[in-house]
């Protein structure tokens, strides 16, 4: 299935409430492989779910997750492939600054576990019900996330203050 | 030792203690395997056959820091590696000396600016004895470097008085 048959069954199953956008970007000899699904914050477990377990999507394997920083909202974004069908999806879930909650899918895909992680060690993106919500690439004690835009750079004496 | 020059027979050597312990020293100076980034790369080439570490007595890396004389610091070195180099310095056994190896070791390099994780040279936790430019060095340089270190050792006073900064002024 390309990414329109996916963004259709998609919307067919769950309605325009829950799958809020189909963005075609990206090449169009292609075939648009940038494009991507915009979904509602909390509809992704059940969404993820489907995508995993339905007979026509199979989507088994998670390549990434990652975070970025926009002007007004965050966003999380996951990359999709399906061994068994050979297609890909991308979904994008955006999240007030203010409150940066995504649900977790660690429970779909374990690959999401050590991803979750890093993308809140560098973003600062929260996600429930993720079993253990530490940082996995800096050292526990860090203050901040590096990756946001008002991050600034830490003074060495500070930091050998607070134990480094 | 120039009173006694060439009173004994010819198969005997005559040497300071000094010269000796510095020349034991110098020739078998066994680094650390201790690769941090992309100048690991280098130190592996120059510990392998084509330039081969072994004619100066270092191609001996021990997996040990209690067995290790040397710790080249190879690559970049960020806040969370820095306490694990201090820590495997401190279980180095005298006596022990340390090479800076690329730009990163030396200052933080590349990521001076904008690297909020990277130490600004690792001297600010350990103490240097050579420090090696490059980005990374090509194994030349660290063997340069290295040669360095041996001219370093040969000056050393083990069993005379240290010299002090009072008699060189």
């Amino acid at each position: 299935m390309d990414h329109n048959e996916i963004y259709d069954l998609l919307k067919m199953t769950f309605g325009p409430e829950r799958i809020l956008e189909n963005c075609k970007t990206g090449d169009e000899k292609k075939g648009y492989r940038d494009s991507f699904i915009l979904i509602a914050k909390d509809a992704l477990p059940e969404v993820c779910q489907f995508l995993r377990n339905d007979e026509r999507l199979r989507f088994n394997l998670l390549h990434c997750i990652s975070g970025v920083e926009w002007p007004e909202y965050f966003e999380s974004v996951y990359h999709l492939f399906s061994l068994p069908c050979k297609h890909r999806v991308t979904l994008k879930v955006r999240v007030e600054k203010t409150e940066p909650r995504v649900p977790s899918v660690t429970g779909l895909w374990p690959a999401a576990n050590w991803l979750e992680r890093e993308t809140y060690d560098m973003v600062g993106i929260v996600y429930d019900g993720h079993p253990s919500l530490t940082r996995i690439l800096l050292p526990e004690e860090w203050e901040g996330h590096p990756l946001r835009k008002e991050y600034e750079m830490p003074d060495h004496e500070h930091l050998r203050e607070i134990g480094f | 030792m120039g009173v006694l020059q060439g009173k004994f027979e010819e198969s005997v050597i005559v040497t300071s203690v000094d010269a000796l312990f510095n020349w034991a020293r110098l020739s078998s100076v066994w680094p650390m395997t201790f690769g941090l980034a992309c100048c690991a790369i280098e130190m592996m080439h120059t510990a392998n056959c084509r330039f081969d570490l072994d004619r100066f007595g270092m191609g001996v890396f021990r997996g040990s820091p209690r067995q290790s004389d040397l710790m080249i610091v190879a690559g970049t070195v960020t806040y969370k590696m820095a306490q694990r180099i201090k820590l495997l310095y401190d279980q180095m056994p005298e006596p022990k000396w340390v090479l800076a190896m690329g730009s990163c070791a030396i200052g933080g390099g590349p990521y001076y600016e904008h690297g909020y994780h990277v130490v600004k040279g690792v001297d600010l936790y350990i103490p240097v004895d050579v420090y090696v430019p490059g980005c990374p060095p090509r194994p030349e340089t660290l063997m340069a470097g290295l040669m360095e270190l041996q001219q370093k050792i040969r000056q050393d006073r083990v069993l005379r008085k240290k010299e002090t900064t009072e008699e060189v002024a």
